[in-house]
C-alpha cells in the first residue's frame, strides 16, 4: 500500500504518529472499485449523506424544541414561524426522513437484484439490516415529537403492539410509556432515544463501511474483481460520480422541500395531540406501510406482530436462503423475473397498508403477505437448486472495454449495465 | 428486452417517487370538492395583499367571535401590507390581561404588536359551553390541518346548502355539502354583505369565503413566499451544479470507457 505524498511537514509529522492521512488516502482515494458500477450503486453514499443531513438539521431543531406535552406542538410551530429559517430546517428534516427511506429502500433492492448479500458479504448485508431496523425505530420516535394527532395515536397503536407478547407484554408497554398511557414520560424518552439512535446508526454505518472495504463493492456482473484492470481508484472516478448523483438527488429533494413540503405528511399532525379524540384513520408514515399491511393481514394480534418483525428478520438469514452461487440477476433468468414480481408485491403491500382493513383489501393483503414470505422461504432456496444460470463473463475488464475480444455471449448484457 | 427493462425501471422510479403522495391523497376520505385558482398556488405563487386584508377583516369581524388564532401575533400583520402604526392601532383595539404587577395583581391593558391574537374564550370548556358542546378549533394551522387546504375551507364556508330531501339533521347541527358526514355544529358564519370592505369590493358570501380562506392560508404559513422564492433559486443553483458534475464525470471517465 502506497501512502499519500505529503509535502506539508506538519501533515507528515502528524501522519507518522497518527496515520490519518495514509488511512484516508487508502480508503477514500486509491480504494480500488469495480469500474462497471452503474448508477444504482450511488445510493449507498447518498444514504450516508442523507444521514448527515438528518443529524445536522436534527441537532439544530433540538436547540429550539421543547419535549413536553404542553409545549412540544407550540415549540415546533415557533420553529416554523419565529426561528430564523426554522421552517427550512424543519421541512428538510421532516422530508429528509422520507427521502432517507426512499434512498435506503432503493439501496436494498439493488442489493437484492445483484446478490450483494452473498459470500463474502453476508456480514455487510446483516449490518445493513441492523441499520434499517435502527432507522425505523428512530423515524417512528421522531414522528411522535411534534405531538400532533398522528404522533400521539401512531405512538399509541405501535407501542400497544408489544402488549401481544405473552406474560411480559403489558410490562413492556408500561416500560415504553413510562406510565399507563402515552404521556409526558413517553414523549421525553422518545426524544432522548431519537437523539441517541442516529449516533448508534453512525456507529453501525462505520462497521458497514469497514465490512464493505474488506472485499470491495459487488458489481453489476456479480463476479469477483480479478486484478487492477477491473478497477479504478475511488477518487476521482467515484467521487465525481457520487457528486453528480448527490446533486441530482438534492434537486429532487429541494423540489419537495420548497414546493410540496407537506405532501408526505398527514394533515392530522397539524392538529395538537388530543387523547380524547381518535382520528378517523390512523395511518403510519408511508415507509412503514408494507409492514403495517403485513401486521393487519394476520387475524391474530401476536402472530401479526411476529409476522411484521419476521418480514425484516427474514432479511438477516437471506444469505443462507439464496444458495445460488451466481450473484447478479443478469445471469439468473428466473430470479430476474421473480425479483420484479417481489418488487411489485412490496409496492402492493405499501398501497394496501394505506387502505382501510376491510373487504377486498384484507384478502389482497393476505395474498401479498403470503407471497412476501413465499419469495424468501420457498422460492429462493428452490431457485438455488433448479435454476440454470447463464454463463458468466470471464472478467469485468474484458466485458467492459468496448471492442475487447474474448468476451463471450454475455458481453452485450454487461455493456448494457454500463450505458 | 432492453426497452422492457428501461420501461420497468421508469415504472419503478415513478412508482417509488409518486407512491407516498398518492397514498396520502387516497387516505383522505372527504367529500370531493372543486379546486380553486389561488394567487398562492404553484412554485411562483404569492399572496394577494388586498385579498389578505379583506380576509383579515372577515376573520376579525366574524370568525374571531368563536375561533382563536393562537400562533399569530399582531406584529405578524405587517405581512398583510399594514404599516407599523396601523398594526399598533389594530392591537390597541383589544384589551389583554397582563401581570402580575408589583402589587401582585393582574391588570388589563391595551394590546401591543408583540401580543398574541386574543382568544375569544378563557378555556376550552368555556368555548364548549357557549357553542352547544362543540369546540371551535384554533384557525392558525387550519389550512395544513385539513386535507384539501384552502380549497376545502372555501368549499365548506360556501357549502351551506338547503338540506336535501330525506336527510336527517341532528338537533343544533347544520347541513353542509362538504363537511365530512354533512352535519356541522357551526351555523353558516357568512352572509351576503356581512362585512363592509374598505376597498369597495362587494362582500358577497362567495367573496368573503374566498378572502378568509386566503387569509387563513397565510396564517397557516406566513413564510410561504420566502420559501418559494428561495426554492426557485436553490433549484436553479442545483440544476447548474448537477450539469457541471455531469460533464466533470463524463470527462474524468473518458479514459476508462
Amino acid at each position: 500500500m502506497s501512502g499519500p505524498k505529503l509535502t506539508n511537514p506538519v501533515a507528515r509529522w502528524i501522519d507518522h504518529r497518527l496515520p490519518v492521512f495514509t488511512f484516508l488516502h487508502h480508503e477514500m482515494h486509491e480504494y480500488p472499485t469495480p469500474k462497471n458500477l452503474n448508477y444504482w450503486w450511488n445510493f449507498g453514499s447518498l444514504a450516508g449523506i442523507t444521514l448527515v443531513i438528518m443529524i445536522v438539521t436534527g441537532i439544530i431543531l433540538s436547540m429550539h424544541y421543547t419535549a413536553h406535552v404542553d409545549h412540544a406542538f407550540q415549540s415546533v410551530e415557533r420553529i416554523m414561524r419565529d426561528v430564523n429559517y426554522g421552517w427550512l430546517i424543519r421541512y428538510i428534516h421532516a422530508n429528509g426522513a422520507s427521502f432517507f427511506f426512499i434512498v435506503v429502500y432503493i439501496h436494498i433492492f439493488r442489493g437484492l437484484y445483484y446478490g450483494s448479500y452473498k459470500a463474502p458479504r453476508e456480514l455487510l448485508w446483516i449490518l445493513g439490516v441492523v441499520i434499517l431496523l435502527l432507522m425505523m425505530a428512530t423515524a417512528f420516535m421522531g414522528y411522535v415529537l411534534p405531538w400532533g394527532q398522528m404522533s400521539f395515536w401512531g405512538a399509541t397503536v405501535i407501542t400497544n403492539l408489544f402488549s401481544a407478547i405473552p406474560l411480559v407484554g403489558e410490562s413492556i408497554v408500561t416500560l415504553l410509556w413510562g406510565g399507563f398511557s402515552v404521556d409526558n414520560p413517553t414523549l421525553n424518552r422518545f426524544f432522548s432515544l431519537h437523539y441517541l439512535l442516529p449516533f448508534v446508526i453512525v456507529g453501525v454505518v462505520v462497521l458497514h463501511i469497514v465490512a464493505l472495504h474488506r472485499f470491495g463493492s459487488n458489481n453489476p456482473l456479480g463476479i469477483d474483481v480479478r486484478g487492477e484492470q477491473d478497477t479504478v481508484s475511488f477518487h476521482p472516478y467515484y467521487t465525481v460520480k457520487d457528486m453528480f448523483g448527490l446533486s441530482a438527488f438534492l434537486t429532487i429533494m429541494a423540489a419537495i422541500v420548497f414546493f410540496l413540503p407537506n405532501s408526505m405528511g398527514h394533515p392530522d399532525n397539524y392538529i395538537p395531540a388530543n387523547p380524547m379524540v381518535t382520528p378517523a384513520h390512523i395511518v403510519p408514515e408511508w415507509y412503514f406501510l408494507p409492514f403495517y399491511a403485513i401486521l393487519r393481514a394476520v387475524p391474530d394480534k401476536l402472530l401479526g406482530v411476529l409476522a411484521m418483525f419476521a418480514a425484516i428478520g427474514v432479511l438477516f438469514i437471506l444469505p443462507w436462503l439464496d444458495r445460488s452461487p451466481v450473484r447478479s440477476a443478469t445471469f439468473r433468468p428466473i430470479y430476474k423475473i421473480m425479483f420484479w414480481v417481489f418488487l411489485v408485491d412490496c409496492v402492493a403491500l405499501t398501497y394496501l397498508g394505506a387502505k382501510p382493513a376491510e373487504g377486498i383489501y384484507v384478502i389482497l393483503s393476505r395474498l401479498c403477505t403470503v407471497y412476501y414470505f413465499f419469495h424468501f422461504i420457498i422460492l429462493l432456496p428452490a431457485l438455488s437448486i433448479f435454476e440454470t444460470p447463464r454463463s458468466l463473463p470471464r472478467s469485468i475488464g474484458k466485458s467492459v472495454l468496448r471492442g475487447g475480444n474474448g468476451a463471450p455471449a454475455p458481453a452485450p448484457a454487461a455493456a448494457r449495465e454500463k450505458s | 428486452m432492453m426497452t422492457l427493462r428501461s420501461k420497468l425501471i421508469t415504472l419503478l422510479l415513478s412508482t417509488l417517487i409518486s407512491a407516498p403522495f398518492s397514498i396520502i391523497a387516497n387516505s383522505a376520505e372527504s367529500i370531493a370538492f372543486p379546486s380553486q385558482e389561488w394567487s398562492f398556488n404553484g412554485p411562483f405563487g404569492t399572496f394577494d395583499r388586498s385579498e389578505l386584508q379583506r380576509g383579515f377583516q372577515v376573520y376579525k369581524e366574524i370568525c374571531a367571535t368563536c375561533h382563536s388564532l393562537n400562533f399569530i401575533s399582531f406584529r405578524n400583520l405587517t405581512d398583510l401590507g399594514f404599516n407599523e402604526n396601523e398594526v399598533k392601532a389594530i392591537a390597541a383595539e383589544f384589551q389583554v390581561e397582563d401581570g402580575p404587577n408589583n402589587e401582585g395583581e393582574m391588570f388589563e391593558r391595551a394590546a401591543i404588536p408583540s401580543d398574541v391574537w386574543p382568544t375569544p374564550y378563557k378555556n376550552d370548556n368555556a368555548a364548549r359551553a357557549s357553542n352547544n358542546g362543540a369546540l371551535p378549533p384554533d384557525l392558525s394551522l387550519i389550512v395544513d390541518a385539513r386535507s384539501g387546504g384552502a380549497d376545502y375551507l372555501f368549499a365548506l364556508l360556501s357549502g351551506y346548502h338547503k338540506v336535501p330531501a330525506g336527510k336527517e339533521i341532528g338537533e343544533g347541527m347544520y347541513y353542509n355539502a362538504y363537511y365530512p358526514g354533512n352535519q356541522i355544529a357551526m351555523p353558516s358564519p357568512l352572509v351576503e354583505d356581512g362585512v363592509e370592505y374598505g376597498d369597495g369590493t362587494r362582500a358577497t358570501l362567495v367573496q368573503q369565503a374566498r378572502d378568509v380562506s386566503a387569509f387563513l392560508a397565510w396564517a397557516t404559513e406566513p413564510n410561504m413566499e420566502q420559501r418559494k422564492r428561495m426554492g426557485v433559486m436553490v433549484i436553479i443553483f442545483l440544476l447548474v451544479m448537477t450539469g457541471l458534475f455531469y460533464y466533470s464525470k463524463k470527462k474524468i471517465w473518458s479514459d476508462v470507457h
